[in-house]
């Protein structure tokens, strides 16, 4: 007899599990674990912080975009910046829950639900920057084709116009995809409710799901096809987004590997945000059977791997700079390096290639502690990379009678951090009354689920 | 006098196994209208019951096809007729600046279709349903498995379905009330 090949690597859940206490383990965090003090410091605070959010929104209704940073010739600050930050952090959510349940990667099963989450949060986020940004927000419904009296239409040929479409279809398909993968877990909880009123409210979430067999088969083939539409949609996004800049004529934002490069930066903010939202999840709720060690080596693999695409879309920028012969190009790399800016450079080449790299060692890469840092090492140096991008390519362009220098008001940094607690409360409310892990998928990772011929 | 209206006869089950074994032996003795419940899609349970035309592709490909005709007949119709205006003298209809929204609206369309498709043919939401009268139902949200032989099945006998119940070996048999 042949000794079957050992898998060293951690399983995607603990062994001992039936598919009764995998149930009640998801299900009691929401109907019976009481409401810890910590939870409501915690969701408290994120309130506030969405409160300055509001606050901060109102003044500028109020006063108009004088009150930020933005001038000419930065017209564009920290408003696209944290639009480019947030909507990128949310493909993650998207390639965990489409992307990877295409390629069969089963241990997605038990992260995908707080990841759709996370995406819907993060892309309500970004949402919020560009219709604010627009000058007259309360205009901001003239981005969308619709007959009106002034018998004006969008120009399709503009970007701006092609990301109003890209957005808005990816918002609405994550919700849809998140709300159809709640369905049969509102069911549970529907059913494992004690209180009437609850299962009022599941009941009705639920829409009277029974998981009949011709259900789940329809139900399968729509999630199957919605992975499908949802796949090529994820890339589209972070791909038009780029076009934003890389159909402008500004040296640094004008070239081709933008798409390729903004994707898979997307996706490496987007798994740093995955592993700062599971480790401490795992950690208070107990759950570190169902997100195990393999789910953070490979989401830390994920990262090592986009983080090296990144880094070669520096590359080519540098190379770029030399190898074109083009002046401004070439002054961007040289003021990337030297000009007023280059801390927050060097800071983003530090951020982004340097520390990550540790990750190469195994041992870090399964210590949440470790993860938990560099992953918040990566966010930061993501951010810089978008306002290296927009900040650094506009202030000093083609003459040097039109250069400038950008300084981010009190009131810029109110939003953006506003907009932090925003996603951070909404997490909170999440984990409190939804189930944060998909209970029917997990079910299906148990041996008792295996269908034998 | 009128009996009590009766939806069907339900055999609980508990394993996969069981269920398929007990689906799969329910169909071959002839009955027509039958049905299972699971926690979880397991495959092959619904050839079991006898069901085969899934029609939620065919519901998706329609939408995604509404929506990429609507994405670029919008976008030429506002583009060349009726708000043509000269961007750097590019051709009022440019169409490769148009592949962008129609791929947006075909993602849209279909996406909405998949999931509200597989929602109306599913015939959800329904707030009643008569196996939610069964009160060991509640556990095929977790960890049963339930097999139904509907009272319209043309077989429908109650004594002769709950004696052939009985021989798939099922932890309980219940009627169930409409």
């Amino acid at each position: 007899m042949e000794e079957p090949v050992q898998n060293e690597r951690a399983p995607v859940i603990e062994p001992g599990y039936t598919l009764g206490s995998v149930t009640d383990k998801i299900s009691s965090i929401v109907l019976t674990r009481p409401t810890s003090d910590s939870w409501f410091i915690g969701f408290g605070v994120m309130f506030l912080l969405t409160m300055m959010l509001l606050f901060a929104m109102g003044y500028l209704f109020v006063k108009g975009v004088g009150i930020w940073g933005v001038t000419i010739p930065i017209g564009w600050g920290f408003a696209i910046v944290n639009f480019v930050w947030w909507i990128g952090i949310g493909h993650a959510g998207t390639l965990i829950s489409a992307i990877l349940l295409l390629l069969r990667q089963s241990w997605r099963n038990s992260i995908n639900r707080f990841a759709e989450a996370m995406t819907l949060f993060a892309v309500a986020s970004a949402g919020i920057f560009p219709l604010i940004h627009v000058g007259r927000p309360w205009l901001a419904y003239w981005l969308f084709p619709y007959p009106n009296t002034m018998r004006v239409w969008p120009q399709f040929r503009s970007p701006l116009v092609w990301d109003v479409f890209a957005v808005s279809t990816y918002a609405t398909i994550s919700a849809l995809f998140w709300f159809i993968g709640l369905i049969p877990d509102l069911a549970t909880l529907r059913d494992r409710s004690e209180e009437r009123w609850k299962k009022i409210i599941y009941g009705m979430l639920a829409m009277g799901w029974r998981g009949s067999a011709r259900h789940w088969h329809r139900y399968e083939t729509a999630y199957l096809l919605l992975a499908g539409l949802a796949t090529p949609l994820v890339l589209s996004v972070h791909t038009v987004v780029s076009f934003d800049f890389a159909v402008g004529i500004v040296p640094g934002w004008h070239t081709t590997i933008f798409p390729p490069y903004f994707v898979a930066g997307a996706i490496y903010s987007g798994f740093a945000m995955v592993l700062m939202l599971a480790i401490p999840i795992r950690k208070i709720y107990k759950l570190e059977d169902f997100i195990t060690e393999r789910h953070l080596q490979n989401s830390a693999k994920v990262m090592l791997a986009t983080g090296l695409i990144v880094a070669y879309g520096y590359g080519i920028e540098a190379f770029m700079g030399w190898y074109s012969g083009n002046r401004y190009d070439a002054f961007l790399l040289w003021n990337r390096l030297h000009g007023p800016y280059s801390f927050f450079y060097y800071m983003l080449l530090i951020c982004n290639l340097g520390i990550p790299q540790v990750l190469w060692i195994p041992k870090l890469r399964s210590s949440p502690v470790w993860l938990f840092l560099v992953s918040l090492v990566v966010l930061v140096g993501m951010w810089l990379e978008r306002f290296i991008i927009v900040v650094v390519s506009l202030h000093r362009d083609f003459l040097t009678s039109s250069w400038g220098m950008y300084y981010p008001t009190r009131w810029d940094w109110m939003t953006y951090i506003g907009t932090i607690g925003m996603f951070l409360a909404a997490m909170f409310l999440f984990v409190r009354l939804l189930p944060m892990i998909s209970i029917f998928e997990m079910r299906t990772l148990l041996p008792e689920a295996e269908v034998k011929e | 006098m009128k009996r009590a209206k009766v939806y069907g006869m339900m055999a609980e089950f508990d394993s996969v196994h069981t269920l398929l074994d007990a689906a799969n032996r329910t169909r071959e003795a002839g009955f027509k209208k039958i049905d299972a419940y699971s926690p979880f899609p397991i495959e092959g349970l619904a050839e079991a019951i006898g069901f085969h035309h899934d029609e939620v592709p065919l519901v998706v490909l329609i939408g995604g096809i509404i929506g990429g005709l609507t994405g670029y007949l919008m976008q030429y119709w506002i583009s060349v007729v009726s708000y043509p205006v000269n961007v750097g003298g590019k051709p009022y209809h440019s169409w490769p600046s148009f592949i962008i929204v129609t791929f947006e609206m075909t993602i849209l369309f279909a996406g909405i279709a998949a999931v509200f498709g597989m929602l109306a043919l599913n015939g959800l939401p329904m707030p009643y349903h008569p196996v939610f009268n069964s009160p060991r139902f509640a556990f095929a949200s977790k960890d049963r498995f339930f097999l139904m032989v509907f009272s319209s099945d043309p077989k429908y006998q109650p004594a002769e379905v709950r004696s052939f119940l009985e021989g798939l070996h099922p932890r309980s048999i219940s009627e169930v009330p409409d």
